[in-house]
């Protein structure tokens, strides 16, 4: 493994920021840290960097403890959330600034330099002053000088966050793409889902300082660990529920669960493409409380008599006005019973 | 942190110390009672009043003259404002002696008001008054103008659209919001005022004497260094209360003022109040600022073919043992040794203070940061402790081994830096804490040693605020009088020790020597000024060393 945390804590104040956090990271995996701000995700980062130092456990890089290794010589990159370019070099000298640390030749410098601005897709801008970028040139600058001194392992803090829509969604399938073309380790942070699942082989739900879920995208995405994860990656239809057999008893009624479902007291996720609206005679009886416009389609938003509401996808040929009156029926094949 | 805090340890805490002992021990035994019977006794208590109550004058008369010039500066555009700026800073970065000088050019005997009408202000406290105003102007118009400029006008635009007259928009928006510059400018000017000591020792005569000047009295002419002594703790304490207010006055205007760029707040003057206002303020600066200075150059002219600059290169003047145009050299040498000093002190005295642990917690104020802020007030302290103190104590505690440095020529330079290190450390200090922490985390995770990340990220951003720092040090020890003219030797004077000297003697020619000496002084402050303000940015188009140093600059 390239990178293991073992039960790596970091308290402020008493309070545990990372708690007992066991992580491994390959060489050349790309490993996201999903959670939502105060989780612990930047702190994680700043643990491995040897920015922050931990209270207990350990921190091992190619198997080595990093305890008494200095920021310095960890060999690790970080790109910070915002950037922190060097205001008073230009786009060279920043990329340029930790080879020199490195003790690089000047005139290999300049054709390294050179390299990243082109696989960064800036070719030219050694000589731009820093200010004159743009948020989206900014990321790139930032991105080529954490990978110019080559680190064994490369950490992104919120490599987007700050980056509009369509940008980010660009940007990170550049980044997906030049990763895996330079064979680089990455281990990257950030709240947005949609991001994290677009960039990472693995993701890593955190919670409190604690992981939640750790999976493949496809994994944590079909079955969200529990009630918390479920509610972060977006979904609304989660409730507690007793399974019996194929069937689960909830305030929405009846609901089939998929054969072979874990049994008895559990909480219960209906994803909205598994809420089918049907004649009102039929099924549960909703009002449409709500309707948002999704592009592709029209997300509803149900209100069941005693009863929370529900969310449902429909197209918009057959989507039903505010006010309008529903039956609802549930799809087994996109219901899912949590552990 | 343990070089500057050794350097304060032995050169202001030691002579402190041998102050109070000089003035309250005898015989072994402590005598605290002294303390009443000096105040009590009637020459001390006259000193004391009218210690006090020209300093509320001085400080009223200079509230009243610089608020519209305050205004003036921060919300009128106008031709010429920037370069009118620097003018009426000039005074205040001027020596003591030369602000003397002037004004005894113009309202002494034999000055321009004397030719022109017979008017003779200089035994009179108004030379004393005027002098002080003129001094202080640049504090007025630099704190409470520097806060104003950047008051976001659409606050009253808002009170105004809620119904309030122009006025009652300026009195419930503008006013509360300005009133703690205020009081701090006040503070500061009160201070300065007390403290005074160069300005009245050349104005004062005989009739007029300060604290200060009543200490260096009672230790160069009437040889009671226990009166003198006594009298020290006395202004000691006086000054650190004022201090304490001020500083008090100071956190509660860090609270949170919303500020826009000075630049977007400034208009075209529109009507005949704001051309009236503009007007007279404009006099206001021609006449008590420009005035004083044009007399002194051209009296220290009128002698024909620059005769008092010539006389000055004569060895055989009979005053010093030297020609007095030696002066200049001794004081530049001094000043620059001095600036080395305070700049190497004040410079690890900041960084170290940026280094200590600042709480993360919002309310409670961690141990570290109370003693930040303790120490961030002791550095300031000789800034009011009154040059005076420190020239007294260095006269009584350096002048004995272990450490008797009496014949030392570091003597010098070392209390004038003791005088500059604060204006070093006020500089610094915002510029290396506005230094975003995690810039250097950056560098360091791109393997940059702790020593390689001060000297890429903090070196670079703090390299301006460095030479600021140093030319203000510079400044202020070229013109440093109260300490200097305890221990400079008879022989080898600093200028302004070197202006005093030939004011006191009789003679139109010792009297036109130190007008051309003066000049000099005064040339040498303004060309490093103007230095400065090339240095200083104009905006906050640097977002490292910008708006930081500007404040800094400003007090």
């Amino acid at each position: 493994m390239l990178l293991g945390l073992r039960a790596a804590t970091v308290r402020f104040d008493g309070r545990a920021v990372l708690d007992a956090v066991d992580l491994d990271v390959a060489e050349h995996e790309i490993v996201c840290v999903l959670g939502p701000s105060g989780s612990g995700k930047s702190t994680l980062l700043r643990a491995i960097a040897g920015l922050q130092p931990l209270d207990s456990g350990r921190v091992l890089l190619d198997g080595r403890d990093q305890a008494a290794v200095p920021v310095h010589r960890r060999g690790v990159g970080l790109m910070f959330q915002d950037h922190q370019l060097f205001p008073q070099r230009d786009v060279a000298g920043n990329v340029a600034f930790g080879l020199r640390m490195h003790g690089m030749a000047k005139n290999e410098r300049a054709a390294r330099v050179g390299e990243l601005l082109d696989l960064v897709g800036l070719p030219g801008a050694e000589r731009r002053a820093v200010a004159s970028l743009s948020g989206g040139e900014q990321q790139r600058v930032a991105l080529a000088r954490a990978l110019a001194p080559r680190p064994r392992l490369l950490m992104l803090d919120e490599p987007l966050g700050q980056l509009d829509r369509s940008l980010r969604e660009r940007l990170v399938v550049e980044l997906r793409e030049l990763f895996g073309r330079l064979g680089t380790t990455v281990l990257a942070v950030t709240h947005d889902q949609g991001e994290a699942f677009a960039l990472a082989d693995r993701v890593v739900v955190m919670r409190d300082g604690r992981i939640a879920q750790a999976g493949t995208p496809l994994e944590v995405w079909q079955r969200p660990a529990d009630a918390f994860v479920a509610r972060f990656l977006g979904f609304e239809n989660v409730v507690e529920a007793t399974v019996d057999g194929e069937a689960a008893i909830t305030p929405w009624g009846k609901v089939p669960v998929p054969g072979g479902s874990p049994q008895g007291t559990r909480t219960l996720l209906v994803r909205p493409a598994g809420v089918r609206l049907v004649p009102p005679a039929e099924g549960l009886r909703c009002t449409v409380a709500a309707r948002t416009f999704q592009g592709t389609h029209v997300t509803l938003h149900l209100q069941p008599r005693d009863a929370p509401r529900l969310e449902a996808a429909c197209p918009l040929r057959t989507a039903p006005e505010v006010g309008a009156e529903t039956g609802v029926e549930f799809d087994p094949a996109e219901t899912v019973v949590l552990d | 942190m343990a070089v500057p805090a050794a350097f304060f340890a032995v050169f202001f805490a030691y002579p402190v110390a041998a102050i109070v002992r000089r003035g309250l021990e005898a015989d072994g035994v402590w005598q605290v009672g002294r303390i009443a019977e000096v105040l009590l006794r009637p020459d001390v208590r006259h000193v004391l009043w009218f210690t006090t109550w020209q300093a509320l004058a001085s400080t009223a008369l200079t509230l009243l003259v610089a608020l519209p010039g305050a205004y003036v500066f921060a919300r009128l555009d106008f031709p010429g404002r920037q370069v009118l700026r620097a003018v009426v800073t000039v005074p205040f970065v001027l020596p003591t002696v030369v602000v003397g000088t002037a004004f005894l050019a113009l309202v002494g005997r034999g000055g321009l008001l004397d030719e022109l009408w017979g008017v003779r202000l200089d035994t009179t406290v108004w030379a004393i008054l005027l002098a002080h105003v003129f001094f202080n102007y640049a504090v007025v118009v630099r704190t409470v103008g520097g806060l104003w400029a950047g008051l976001d006008p659409r606050q009253e635009e808002a009170a105004r659209m809620l119904g309030a007259s122009p006025a009652a928009a300026w009195r419930t928006v503008t006013l509360p919001a300005l009133a703690p510059a205020v009081a701090a400018a006040a503070l500061m000017v009160f201070l300065f005022t007390f403290t005074s000591f160069g300005v009245v020792q050349i104005l004062g005569g005989p009739t007029f004497s300060t604290l200060e000047v009543e200490i260096y009295r009672q230790t160069a002419q009437i040889f009671d260094l226990s009166t003198a002594a006594v009298l020290t703790i006395i202004q000691f304490l006086a000054v650190g209360a004022i201090l304490a207010v001020h500083a008090w006055t100071v956190r509660r205007r860090e609270s949170a003022l919303r500020l826009v760029d000075p630049a977007l707040t400034a208009r075209r003057p529109r009507g005949a109040g704001q051309w009236a206002l503009l007007v007279g303020v404009l006099v206001t600066v021609a006449l008590l600022l420009v005035l004083p200075l044009a007399v002194l150059v051209q009296r220290s002219l009128t002698a024909p073919g620059l005769g008092y600059y010539r006389a000055l290169t004569d060895p055989d003047g009979g005053v010093f043992l030297v020609a007095p145009i030696n002066a200049v050299g001794t004081s530049l040498s001094y000043a620059a040794a001095a600036t080395a000093i305070a700049v190497v002190i004040g410079g690890l005295a900041a960084a170290a203070l940026t280094r200590l642990p600042r709480s993360r917690s919002g309310g409670r104020v961690s141990f570290a940061e109370r003693l930040v802020r303790g120490f961030d007030a002791l550095l300031m302290l000789p800034l009011g402790i009154s040059a005076v103190t420190v020239g007294f104590g260095f006269l009584i505690a350096l002048d004995r081994p272990p450490l008797d440095l009496r014949q030392s020529w570091i003597l010098v330079p070392l209390a004038q830096a003791l005088v500059g290190v604060p204006f070093v450390v006020r500089t610094m200090l915002p510029v290396l804490r506005a230094v975003d922490g995690r810039l250097r985390e950056a560098a360091a995770v791109l393997g940059a040693s702790p020593w390689r990340v001060w000297r890429e990220v903090d070196l670079p951003m703090v390299r301006r605020a460095l030479l600021v720092a140093a030319g203000f040090a510079f400044a202020v020890s070229l013109g440093e009088f109260g300490a200097t003219v305890f221990i400079a030797r008879p022989d080898n004077p600093t200028l302004p020790v070197a202006v005093a000297r030939l004011i006191g003697r009789p003679g139109d020619l010792n009297y036109g020597q130190a007008m051309a000496l003066s000049t000099i002084l005064m040339v040498v402050c303004v060309v490093t000024l103007l230095i400065l303000e090339r240095l200083l940015p104009r905006s906050g188009a640097d977002p490292a060393g910008g708006a930081p140093v500007g404040r800094g600059g400003e007090f």
